[in-house]
């Protein structure tokens, strides 16, 4: 339902008050309020720690601003209502960790294959299974990847502090419309409810990416790399199904080319656009042979071990990948280049490790931690100095 | 006495029937020319070319024919619903359906015309949640079947009747899971044999509008196929209640329930409808072992609560009260 002026300027103003001070708030507070400053409208919540928080603070705010918060029986409807509120026209988000994730998976190939762009945070916790709830951990990065049955790309983010936590909840909305998929938030447990400082820009400085909409019989699934959208309401008799179908909508399941077309473009639309979406922190050291990468909440010790090592004299290049899927191939490759050992730091049992395994020329070196407590520095300077002795 | 397809008289009448040449010349080839889907088309001033069938303009007429098996229930209901629809005069742009997997999900997913979603199996209650909400002027109307709304499904149905979000439900019960060949589903009657209970269901069925009535939602019925004129009133009732409404039809499916339980035939399931049913108002005094093995047919339920919808827009409304008054105050400060 499209907003009135009266409405936006309402909630601009509304949203300015919050804008330019300093908040001590959590991750999962920031990613709630990135979502609010991104436009989001709807969101459909379940508790679940340590995820809960960012749907406390959507329920408290999104009335504020003529948005709704529904709480929902279990995970499977509220990602289900996220995908069904934003083909009636909304923004759209839901939060979850662990075992909410794994049964959101179905909709989620739903919302690829449908093209339906929605934002999945996911507060990644200790599994598999109930696990350790209460603790952090990075073990859903392959599930982000490859959760939902069927081949198909994802768009997976992972921020490192609260302050990312805030404006890549606003990018992930971005890249949601602008791709036309669903986008999944990989934040963590530690990076979730870590206390730190958030500023929120002025609500006019933030980009806000409007999905394209198609014009009168302009096809709503293909013709283009990423078509234009027609939600519910404009009288298009759009036919949306999360079967094989063709540029118009209408399900074709018989017809071979019919599904390799159909799914080659979803695939290509956002493995082609990898370069694009790449956001990747790179501090290349010169002349050095060892180089660690991290992402998430590992990113933090692994920093302050490259720095400490640094301070040695020692040459250690540095790399964190905040967009982990699509996987920025050529920005690791980049960072990778000249080194013959790169330490990946993870905690999980070297998921991304093998990822990257697979395509750059150095040794790649995990040091998986789990068990909920994450990598101390000294832990990853040890392993810095071990390959240090190597090269 | 019933007539079932094992019946060599029965059935040499049919085939002699199907025998018939298919299509006048001249006639559209939307393929509705099956005098066994009853389907076929008025032909009232040929010289004026084919006249369309009064509720074609409701259906994609480009993916007809539907896929629906000789006898099934789906038509009397998508014949019940086009009827209610044109009758209430509703404007199809206003109108989106919601489906999920299943035979009935196909009765308007693809062949109305309408905005539909069809989506993952059982979520079809959760998906228009979210449509409604965001188009509150939209009819959200989802036709579903017993495995995919009281089995996997049955979770979000009870707590949309107890949101009493504003969704009509017709739950096209046909005691089977049709699409996958005949397989035991939570409505399946006591001791009836499926391919997956091939000795006996030792399993009792939902009374799924019973349960549905106790969860909530301002209208709540049961009829069956064999009572269209019927079924058609109850719909537009549904559609016209604001809030959580539901209907369970009660279907035939010769197919695959009939092919275990020897009802091969829709007169026989028809008949089976007819004989068990019972309206509401007859059942006064009736113990619930006599209604156990009947259909309870008519309105169980009917509420005036509040819709989530509107209590989430007047919740909105009041924030935005409380938040202008404070913004007021605070730039009333700021220049003061």
């Amino acid at each position: 339902m499209a907003t009135t002026a009266a409405e936006s300027t309402f909630r601009e103003r509304y949203l300015a008050t919050l804008s330019g001070r300093e908040n001590f708030i959590q991750g999962d507070e920031a990613s709630a309020m990135g979502a609010l400053f991104a436009g989001c409208n709807f969101f459909g919540g379940y508790p679940i720690t340590p995820a809960s928080e960012v749907a406390e603070v959507v329920a408290r705010e999104l009335p504020n601003v003529g948005g709704y918060y529904v709480q929902f029986e279990d995970e499977l409807a509220s990602i289900s209502a996220v995908i069904g509120s934003v083909w009636g026209g909304a923004r759209a988000m839901t939060a979850t960790s662990g075992p909410g994730f794994s049964l959101m998976q179905e909709a989620i190939g739903y919302a690829c294959m449908t093209e339906t762009p929605c934002v999945i945070v996911n507060v990644q916790r200790s599994g598999p299974s109930t696990g350790q709830a209460t603790m952090p951990a990075q073990g859903d990065v392959m599930q982000a990847r490859w959760g939902t049955h069927g081949d198909h790309e994802i768009i997976a983010l992972a921020p490192s502090t609260a302050q990312e936590c805030f404006d890549l909840t606003i990018r992930c909305f971005n890249l949601a419309e602008q791709y036309r998929t669903p986008v999944i938030f990989l934040m963590d447990g530690e990076i979730g409810h870590v206390r730190e400082r958030v500023v929120f820009p002025q609500p006019r400085e933030i980009e806000i990416r409007e999905r394209p909409r198609a014009r009168e019989g302009e096809p709503v699934f293909g013709g283009q790399t990423v078509p234009p959208m027609l939600e519910f309401g404009n009288g298009g008799f759009v036919h949306v199904t999360g079967s094989t179908h063709l540029e118009s909508g209408m399900r074709d399941v018989q017809t071979p080319e019919v599904h390799d077309r159909l799914v080659r473009r979803l695939v290509a639309k956002i493995a082609d656009a990898r370069d694009e979406i790449a956001m990747v922190d790179i501090d290349p050291d010169d002349g050095a042979t060892v180089g660690v990468l991290a992402y998430g909440a590992t990113a933090r010790p692994a920093r302050g071990a490259v720095l400490q090592a640094r301070e040695r004299g020692e040459h250690v290049a540095y790399c964190r990948p905040v967009t982990l899927w699509p996987c920025p191939v050529a920005r690791i490759r980049e960072a990778c280049a000249g080194l013959r050992i790169l330490i990946v730091p993870e905690m999980n049992l070297g998921q991304y490790a093998r990822e990257i395994e697979r395509f750059v020329e150095c040794e790649v070196v995990p040091l998986s931690k789990i068990g909920g407590v994450p990598h101390a520095s000294t832990e990853i300077v040890a392993a810095i100095d071990k390959a240090l002795a190597r090269c | 006495m019933l007539r079932d397809l094992n019946d060599p008289e029965y059935y040499s009448a049919l085939r002699a029937a199907s025998e018939q040449p298919d299509e006048p010349a001249g006639s559209p080839d939307y393929g509705m020319g099956d005098p066994l889907l009853g389907l076929e088309p008025c032909f009232d001033e040929p010289a004026a070319g084919p006249v369309q069938h009064r509720l074609l303009k409701y259906l994609r007429q480009e993916i007809m024919p539907t896929t629906f098996c000789v006898g099934c229930g789906g038509g009397t209901v998508l014949n019940a619903f086009a009827t209610a629809i044109d009758e209430m005069k509703i404007d199809p742009r206003e109108m989106v359906c919601v489906t999920g997997i299943g035979c009935s999900s196909w009765i308007p997913s693809p062949y109305f015309l309408v905005d539909t979603l069809h989506t993952t199996h059982g979520r079809a209650v959760a998906f228009a949640t979210g449509v409604k909400i965001m188009q509150p002027k939209m009819k959200v109307i989802i036709i579903a079947g017993d495995g995919d709304i009281a089995g996997i499904g049955g979770n979000h149905l009870i707590h949309a009747a107890r949101r009493n979000i504003d969704l009509t439900v017709f739950l096209v019960n046909n005691f089977i899971y049709g699409m996958t060949g005949g397989q035991v589903s939570p409505t399946t009657p006591f001791g009836t044999k499926t391919t997956t209970s091939p000795h006996r269901n030792v399993e009792h069925p939902f009374k799924i509008a019973d349960l549905v009535a106790a969860a909530g939602g301002n209208y709540v019925a049961r009829w069956t196929t064999r009572h269209a004129f019927q079924l058609m009133e109850s719909m537009q009732t549904a559609i016209a209640t604001e809030g959580f409404s539901f209907v369970e039809i009660m279907s035939q499916c010769p197919v695959s329930y009939g092919k275990m339980t020897g009802m091969k035939d829709a007169v026989s399931i028809l008949h089976y409808l007819e004989e068990s049913s019972i309206h509401i108002d007859d059942t006064e005094g009736m113990t619930e072992e006599e209604l156990d093995d009947k259909m309870v047919v008519g309105c169980l339920a009917r509420r005036e609560r509040s819709e989530l919808g509107t209590e989430l827009r007047r919740l909105n409304a009041e924030r935005r009260d409380v938040l202008q008054a404070k913004l007021a105050a605070a730039e009333g400060e700021e220049s003061a």
